[in-house]
């Protein structure tokens, strides 16, 4: 049997190349979409040969709104599950004095990937199936000074994906949101992660196929995140505000 | 950041860059002083560590192009051969040559020229190397193969990194029909016993022993002498014919923290030496393994090194020419029984012959053991040096961690011609390992 094709949107990122890796291992065909897409090619064999499927690339850019429409158009066949893993954190103290490149982190965290889910949620609502995935994170669960702008994107994008899982639920298509915690990627290399809260891009592909499977609704990455989150979002404003965390 | 080899010992803080394409590669290698490659850290010792700044190929793992009439499989170096089977056994591919582990990297098993059980038929990895790709220090690659450019071939293979980072190869794969064994395991009374049944099997695909360096006297040498050969269909029951390249899923567990130092005494130590002798002898004849088990042991204990305790652990490996291998060996045999501290495993394998401008195999035999490392076991290391060195062995560099510049110089009579093949190539000042700077390389 055939199985159904996986769209990455931001493939070249570390967790979207482990996803793609980890959706191809079990069949299914993949596409992958990035910026300069053909730089992805020496990917595109590694996952055929690997893994004996289909890989197709595709230019994307989630920045160019007025290419949305068309871009998912233009792919060879609709695919059954979409994953936005788009993302831009930029630096907090450049985003706080610079604010082109605050709206830039602010779009390309939530106003292009939720434009192009939002593309993708309209067609699988009239097919009646198929499955959105957002890439989050659990920055976005508070406002903080360390990284607050994109954080705030992350916010906007994690709300937006419960609203289209609720306008959803009823029609077929299920949307899973992934939060992860910190994840040792090119977006933190050099960082000084803390070993037990840190996991790897192929842990959060498992989980995510795993979640896609089981259509589950919300992913923590780590589950010690969950917990965490919950600690931080109780911390009243009146205390959180004065302290560094 | 903090690294070290396989066996945790020595510990360095060096500068790491991990590469994801090929323009970050050569403005990493550009940028520093000089370099050494790092593929998965297999290597025991220092080998690939440079603290002003190492090079990990781990995000260069994409596998290139395969073609299946002549099996060979083009890909970057951070492919580790694992993969490699991984994606080609189930469709009739085993690799040429596979050494004890799978967590190898490609790059790290062409600077290491690795050997497997098959070295006596087949020669080192090098057999199976088409091509190889070498950055030098400029950032500028050339191709090289036994015809094409072959001094860089023939000195990157076995190099240890030495001659520039490798971005690519091509390497052919072996068709089998299964992803069976048929392995056959005969007990061997004392080393004599051992080395006869290696000389009257040189036609088995494979061939190693598992020596128990512990025994004394009349047993000294004792041995298990594994022989393997990839099963056939016709070796195999109908119902695993039909699917010859189903395994069941090997169940690996991990060695979770580490083991206190002295979890492996000399107690324990020859304890467990015995029970496995008595055990293999008991299981000996023939049987059907499958691949993981027959060539990878000890990878279905993950950071198995662990259990080593914190100081970590010293390899030993030599190779001794064939005719002053029974003396040699049974030098160092007596010498390791009698300092008591404890060897967890030693293996025995016959080399077969080799020519190679800086590879470890020559047609002998070789010993390789591990060794908790404290004051008594470099002592002792230093002891199996000089016997090595007195019976005109050499060396595993892939295994050293602390061998002194003069032993290694006495080694070998190639150094020389190695080196100043380094000097005459600017790859000295650019290309240097710690391992390289303590060997005076
Ligand atoms: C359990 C165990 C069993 C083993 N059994 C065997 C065996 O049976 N036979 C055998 O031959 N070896 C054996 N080894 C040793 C191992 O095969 C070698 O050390 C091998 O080189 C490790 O590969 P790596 O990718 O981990 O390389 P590393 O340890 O990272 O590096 C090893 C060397 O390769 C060089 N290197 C790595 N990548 C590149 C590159 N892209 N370009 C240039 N140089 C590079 C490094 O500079 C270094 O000198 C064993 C090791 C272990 C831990
Ligand atoms: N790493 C972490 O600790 C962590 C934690 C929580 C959440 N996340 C989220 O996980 C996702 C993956 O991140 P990562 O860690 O793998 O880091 P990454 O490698 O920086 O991934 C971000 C990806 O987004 C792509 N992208 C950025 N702007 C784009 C645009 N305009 N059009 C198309 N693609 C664009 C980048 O493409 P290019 O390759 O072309 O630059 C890049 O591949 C992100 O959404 C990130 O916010 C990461």
């Amino acid at each position: 049997m055939t199985k159904s094709p996986v769209l990455i949107l931001g493939a070249r990122s570390d967790i979207g190349k482990a996803t793609a890796h980890a959706f191809a291992a079990l069949g299914h065909p993949v596409q992958l979409a990035a910026r300069n897409a053909d730089t992805l090619k020496a990917d595109q064999s590694d996952m055929v040969l690997r893994h004996n499927v289909a890989v197709s690339l595709h230019e994307f850019d989630v920045l160019d709104l007025a290419t949305h429409a068309a871009f998912v158009d233009g792919l060879p066949e609709m695919p059954d599950v979409a994953i936005c893993v788009v993302g831009l954190m930029g630096e907090q103290s450049q985003n706080e004095q610079d604010l082109d490149a605050a709206v830039r982190v602010m779009r390309s965290n939530y106003e292009g990937p939720a434009h192009i889910l939002a593309e993708f949620a309209n067609r699988f609502e009239v097919r009646g199936s198929g499955t959105l995935v957002g890439v989050s994170s659990v920055a976005g669960e508070r406002g903080r000074a360390t990284n607050y702008v994109y954080g705030s994107a992350k916010a906007g994008f994690s709300a937006f994906l419960s609203g289209l899982r609720n306008r959803l639920a009823g029609k077929g298509v299920h949307v899973v949101t992934v939060l992860p915690g910190f994840v040792e990627t090119k977006m933190t290399e050099g960082m000084d992660l803390p070993a037990p809260l840190t996991t790897t891009p192929d842990h959060v592909a498992q989980a995510l196929v795993d979640a896609v499977e089981r259509k589950v609704n919300i992913i923590y990455i780590k589950r010690t995140w969950r917990y965490i989150m919950m600690i931080i979002r109780a911390i009243p404003e009146s205390i959180f505000k004065t302290r560094k965390i | 950041m903090i690294l070290s080899g396989w066996g945790r010992y020595p510990v360095l803080d060096a500068a790491v860059h991990a590469p994801r394409s090929f323009a970050e590669l050569r403005e990493d290698v550009r940028a520093a002083q000089s370099v050494i490659a790092r593929g998965n850290g297999r290597a025991y010792g220092d080998s690939a560590i440079n603290t002003a700044a190492t090079i990990k190929t781990q995000h260069l793992n994409r596998m290139l192009a395969f073609d299946p009439d002549i099996g060979q499989l083009i890909a970057e170096p951070g492919v580790l051969l694992g993969d490699i089977i991984a994606a080609f056994l189930s469709r009739g591919w085993f690799l040429a040559v596979a050494p004890g582990t799978k967590f190898v990297s490609l790059g790290g098993a062409i600077a290491a020229d690795v050997h497997g059980k098959n070295h006596h038929k087949d020669g080192s990895f090098r057999t199976c190397v088409d091509w190889v790709d070498v950055m030098d220090a400029q950032g500028a690659v050339t191709r090289c193969s036994a015809l094409e450019n072959p001094v860089l071939f023939d000195h990157t293979l076995g190099g240890m990194g030495l001659t520039g980072v490798i971005t690519r190869a091509a390497i052919r794969l072996r068709p089998v029909e299964s992803a069976w064994m048929v392995q056959t395991t005969q007990p061997a009374a004392n080393l004599e016993a051992a080395m006869d049944l290696f000389e009257a099997n040189p036609d088995a695909s494979y061939s190693v022993a598992w020596i128990d360096c512990l025994a004394t006297g009349s047993t000294k040498g004792r041995s298990l002498v594994t022989l393997g050969e990839h099963a056939r269909l016709t070796d195999l029951p109908e119902d695993r014919a039909r699917a010859a390249f189903d395994v069941p899923d090997n169940r690996t567990w991990a060695v979770p923290f580490d083991a206190p130092g002295f979890a492996l005494n000399k107690v324990t130590a020859r304890a467990f030496n015995a029970l496995y002798y008595r055990r293999g002898s008991r299981k000996s004849g023939q049987q059907i393994t499958n691949w993981d088990s027959f060539f990878f042991p000890l990878d279905a204990i993950l950071h198995w090194n662990r259990i080593y305790g914190r100081k970590g652990f010293a390899q030993f490996q030599c190779v001794l020419p064939l005719a002053a291998s029974y003396a040699g060996l049974s030098a160092l045999l007596s010498a390791i029984s009698k300092a008591e501290v404890g060897a967890f495993l030693a293996v025995l394998k016959r080399f077969g012959p080799q020519t190679s401008a800086f590879s470890f195999p020559m047609e002998g035999y070789t010993l390789a053991l591990d060794f908790p490392v404290n004051a008594r076991t470099l002592r002792l290391l230093s002891e199996l040096d000089r016997i090595t060195l007195d019976h005109g062995g050499r060396f595993y560099l892939a295994k050293d961690a602390r061998m002194s510049a003069d032993v290694f110089a006495a080694s070998d009579k190639r150094i020389e011609a190695f080196r100043a093949e380094r000097q005459g190539n600017g790859w000295q000042n650019s290309f240097a390992s710690a391992q390289s700077r303590r060997l005076n390389l």
